[in-house]
């Protein structure tokens, strides 16, 4: 870790509190909002392919998990919404137990192909049930109701503003939650896994169990990450789960640093500007984005901020 | 008409575009230990430069070696510029370098070509022929001949050639292969020019079957990634076996049980093979590859 | 992708300083990913149309500034690109949603900040119940079944198969069909799907061919879905009469799927296909061919209905527009809603309070496949 805990806790929240000083228009909440939701997910890969050492190409199938629970649970169970986060967390973890056990077992690219057929999974279903889900066309998703209540307290926000301070909370206790487990004794072992496996067993650690774990809290963040999303655009489709998405946010985490929370944040704010920058780009888009991921991957290996840190550090 | 028979043809013509995709990934990874997640864009540059050459007036025979050729061109490059430059970087790191090759190609196919869907001609003819109360077109037939020579050719090279064998000893332990006289850097070079090629052949072979534009790539590269894992990565013979059989399967779920849940049950089958050798079919039981 | 058509405006503006007026007009299309085969042809006429719109003068001598941009099919791009239009670079008015998924994510903020909205997505549950500010120019799926199932209806055909694509268009029309089939006394005894990518559709229709009674076929699809399945209709030499959808929407179908294994094909198609052969008293011959000219020099490209469904938004958007007198949104939204008998590559275009489509049957036309070119058969 860079700096402590409450160091890095207190950055993020002065940034997410002063950045709308400087919005211009309604628009950069839109984008701050998008942000934190991917920084969410992002935080969740950092534990289990940062410190845990595993790999997953199939993590949005949770976020669509999680998306789907907001937009099915208050339609067919009439539940709240609040309620439905959590039961997409439920419905997340348990899933995640239930696959992680076999699949865990799988090493590298092996891995990488269990995880990525478990999306695809999930994607399948999502699109096959029109019935439930609406098909590829997707669903809309019920409102949460608390911007409705802060109207009837007074408080007016607009869309925007309110997911922008919503999603910015949320990102805030998902990191302090994260970085409390890099200090435990869970974080510690998981270290000594990503060390190496063998070694780790040797001094008493249940690796499997720990993988386990790892993948499951992980499968978690995606799940919130995946119902904020649907809560905020108010209309979901199986893109949430698709393999696009999975490739979006691993990316995300390696790009900025999978080794730390704020490397990962910082990855997710790269990915979710550079599209959005790229417009003026027009056709050459792709071109650029695919240009930029093999450069940093080859000049800046282990992400942007190790990378720039050790740079640093080197100075006297 | 006999469905079990016409569902085994169209298994075995899908499978065999698989088999070939799959084919690909098998000598880049044989000497790196990188699974070239742009493996699917050499397929869509196969069949796109095959397309636009033969437009413009090239006999279809000097179009498809030009594609090969061009296509062997741009793999060498995407291991001189991207894989190289990024020797020793983890498993993540190395998949977004080739996840982001796919996405540059695919950017400037875009650009260079166009977003249409194209076609081959058929090599033989569009005539099915008919066995058995079932039919197959001539050209399920140049793409399942396709498949097993390339595996055939490749089996030899790895088994029978120094070259083929300084591949392995490469992958096997590169500072070894080092000390004994190999270059290795000429037979990455080589390798990712044989796979691109290979990619490319898939895609001439298959144009006329599967219809080509410029994103095909990620959806073959998925399932020939699939195919490989299946059969065990590495393993020309997994590669082969591999897709024929995660085309059998989706042909014979769509057959008899659910078109709409054919992926899926192919992708059962697959974890249910992993859990069972998490090896795959024909992988190396030893090596640790993380 | 953002285009801004400024070169004429540029000019001008430097020429007239600040007192040069312009409007904006937004868009969001799906330019690349997997529904580019919508949303490439709408976005090249978008752009083609803006600059001869302004080289002829503008709106009420206004430019008109678009500003486009590709949500790769995304809808959550989609939304985030109508936040930024809206919010950002403060258009007056959107035209796209080149699919129903990203469609809907424009539409609840377009509607709900008060920018007329016109998409060029399918769904009848855009347009159904009726927002105040959304309105659509292509045919809903619901339509295409009706048009086909008449059809059906009057050559004798009662027990049918269907094989949909599963991507957002062949499934949302696989459900309209079959909710409409009833109406016209039609069972659908066999039902496939496949997905967007596949090769080879054989083992589906053996099983429909193999269904007893099964007097036709339909599939609804769009890309290269359609095409392969009619190869592998042909290879299979099911000898029934096999209908293709309005996804199946130009020259290049023919082409892909061969002209032979095309033959006979029906489907419900725009006067946009068959501009070249309409009888000059057609009411759509004019608009259908000056389009079609100039889209195919332009793009170098065969023309699609596709393209024809934005060529019929912004027509739409320009006679709003035009008689609206200004830039205010909501000026814009009532003229839209007046819009009366205007005539698109589409169909001719009526509004009122209660329809923000303004298409009937009647603007579909049941087309054949005879030897490697269109006809129409009423």
């Amino acid at each position: 870790m860079l700096t402590s805990k409450w160091v890095q806790l207190a950055v993020l929240a002065v940034l997410i509190a002063a950045l709308p000083l400087l919005f211009p228009s309604g628009y950069y909440y839109r984008i701050g909002a998008l942000i934190f939701v991917n920084a969410l997910a992002v935080t969740g890969l950092v534990i289990l392919v940062g410190w845990a050492g595993q790999i997953s190409l199939g993590h949005a199938g949770f976020a669509g998990i999680g998306a789907y629970a907001c937009a099915l649970a208050p339609e067919h169970l009439g539940l709240h919404p609040v309620v439905a986060i959590v039961l997409g967390m439920v419905i997340s973890a348990g899933l995640a137990a239930l696959i992680g056990k076999p699949i865990l077992r799988l090493k590298g690219y092996y891995l990488g192909v269990a995880t990525l057929g478990f999306g695809i999974l999930v994607t399948m279903v999502l699109t096959n049930e029109r019935i439930w889900t609406g098909g590829p066309d997707g669903m809309s998703v019920a409102k949460l109701g608390l911007r409705e209540l802060l109207r009837d307290m007074g408080v007016r926000v607009s869309g925007g503003v309110f997911w922008y301070w919503a999603c910015g909370i949320v990102l805030l206790i998902g990191a302090w939650l994260a970085l409390n487990l890099y200090n435990s004794a869970t974080g510690r072992a998981l270290r000594a896994l990503h060390g190496s496996e063998v070694a780790a067993s040797t001094i008493g650690i249940d690796v499997p169990r720990l993988k386990l774990q790892a993948f499951v809290i992980s499968a978690v963040y995606a799940s919130v990450a995946g119902s904020l999303l649907a809560l905020q655009n108010g209309f979901i489709t199986p893109d949430v789960a698709g393999f696009m998405h999975s490739i979006e946010i691993v990316t995300m985490a390696v790009l900025g640093g999978v080794g730390s929370v704020v490397g990962a944040i910082l990855g997710a704010v790269i990915l979710t500007l550079l599209p959005q920058v790229l417009t003026v780009f027009a056709e050459y888009e792709q071109l650029v984005l695919g240009a930029v991921m093999i450069l940093v991957m080859i000049f800046l290996p282990r992400g942007l901020l190790p990378s720039i840190a050790a740079r640093l550090k080197r100075k006297p | 008409m006999d469905s079990l028979l016409q569902f085994l043809f169209s298994g075995l013509t899908v499978g065999a575009v698989y088999a070939l995709v799959a084919l690909g990934f098998t000598i880049i990874y044989n000497a790196s230990d990188v699974v070239n997640f742009a493996q699917g864009e050499f397929v869509m540059l196969g069949g796109m430069i095959t397309v636009f050459a033969h437009e413009a007036g090239i006999p279809l025979p000097l179009a498809a070696l030009l594609a090969v050729v061009l296509t062997a061109a741009i793999g060498v490059a995407l291991n001189k510029l991207a894989i190289e430059p990024a020797r020793g970087a983890p498993v993540v790191s190395i998949i977004i370098i080739t996840i982001g090759a796919s996405i540059f190609i695919r950017g400037a196919s875009q650009l260079i070509f166009d977003k249409q869907l194209h076609r081959l001609p058929s090599f033989s003819g569009d005539a099915p022929i008919r066995i058995g109360g079932a039919t197959i077109l001539p050209q399920s037939l140049w793409v399942i001949g396709g498949a097993l020579i390339v595996f055939v050719a490749l089996w030899l090279f790895f088994t029978r050639t120094l070259t083929g064998k300084a591949v392995l000893a490469t992958a096997n332990n590169r500072l070894a292969a080092q000390l004994v006289g190999i270059n290795t850097r000429a037979i990455m070079t080589l390798s990712f020019a044989l796979s691109a090629a290979i990619g490319a052949l898939a895609g001439v072979l298959a144009t006329p079957i599967t219809l080509v534009s410029y994103d095909v790539g990620v959806a073959l590269a998925l399932k020939g990634f699939a195919a490989a894992m299946l059969g065990g990565m590495g393993n020309p013979k997994g590669a082969l076996v591999g897709g024929l059989l995660l085309g059998l399967f989706e042909a014979l779920t769509a057959g008899y049980l659910s078109s709409q849940y054919k992926e899926a049950v192919a992708f059962i089958v697959i974890l249910a093979v992993l859990f069972a050798m998490p090896q795959g079919l024909f992988g190396a039981k030893s090596t640790e590859r993380v | 992708m953002k285009t801004t058509m400024t070169l004429t405006g540029l000019t001008l503006a430097l020429l007239a300083s600040t007192a040069h007026a312009e409007l904006r007009l937004g868009a969001s299309l799906s330019a690349t990913g997997p529904a580019a085969f919508l949303g490439d042809p709408e976005a090249k006429t978008l752009e083609m149309l803006v600059e001869e719109l302004n080289a002829n003068g503008g709106i009420n001598g206004e430019d008109v500034v678009l500003t486009l941009y590709d949500d790769g099919g995304d809808p959550n791009k989609a939304r985030t690109f109508a936040t930024r239009l809206i919010e950002d670079d403060g258009v007056v008015a959107i035209i796209g949603g080149s699919t129903t998924g990203t469609t809907m994510a424009i539409a609840d903020l377009a509607d709900g900040e008060g920018i007329p909205f016109i998409s060029l997505a399918g769904a009848v549950s855009i347009i159904d119940p009726v927002r105040e500010f959304v309105f659509k120019t292509p045919h809903t799926d619901r339509m295409a079944c009706e048009k086909i199932f008449t059809d059906m209806q009057a050559q004798g055909t009662t027990v049918i198969g269907m094989i949909s694509g599963t991507d957002g268009f062949g499934a949302s029309m696989q459900a309209q069909c079959k909710d409409v089939a009833g109406d016209y006394d039609i069972t659908i005894a066999a039902d496939e799907t496949y997905g967007p990518g596949d090769a080879d559709m054989t083992p589906q229709l053996t099983n429909i061919a193999n269904t007893d009674g099964i007097q036709a076929v339909l599939n609804p699809g769009f890309g290269q879905g359609p095409a392969v399945v009619t190869r592998n209709y042909a290879q299979l030499g099911i000898d029934l009469p096999l209908y293709q959808s309005h996804g199946v929407a130009s020259n290049g179908f023919i082409e892909l799927a061969g002209a032979d294994a095309a033959e006979g094909v029906r489907l419900p198609g725009t006067a946009l296909l068959i501009a070249d052969i309409l009888p000059d008293d057609d009411p759509q011959k004019e608009v259908a061919t000056t389009y079609k000219a100039a889209f195919e020099e332009q793009a170098g490209q065969p023309v699609s209905t596709f393209g024809g469904y934005a060529h019929d938004a912004f027509a739409l958007m320009v006679d709003a527009m035009t008689r609206a007198g200004s830039d205010d949104p909501q000026d814009i939204r009532d003229a839209l809603e007046a819009t009366s008998g205007l005539i698109g590559t589409t169909g001719t275009y009526t509004f009122s309070e209660t329809d923000h489509l303004g298409l009937d049957l009647s603007a579909f036309r049941m087309l054949e496949i005879v030897d490697g070119g269109w006809s129409a058969i009423d």
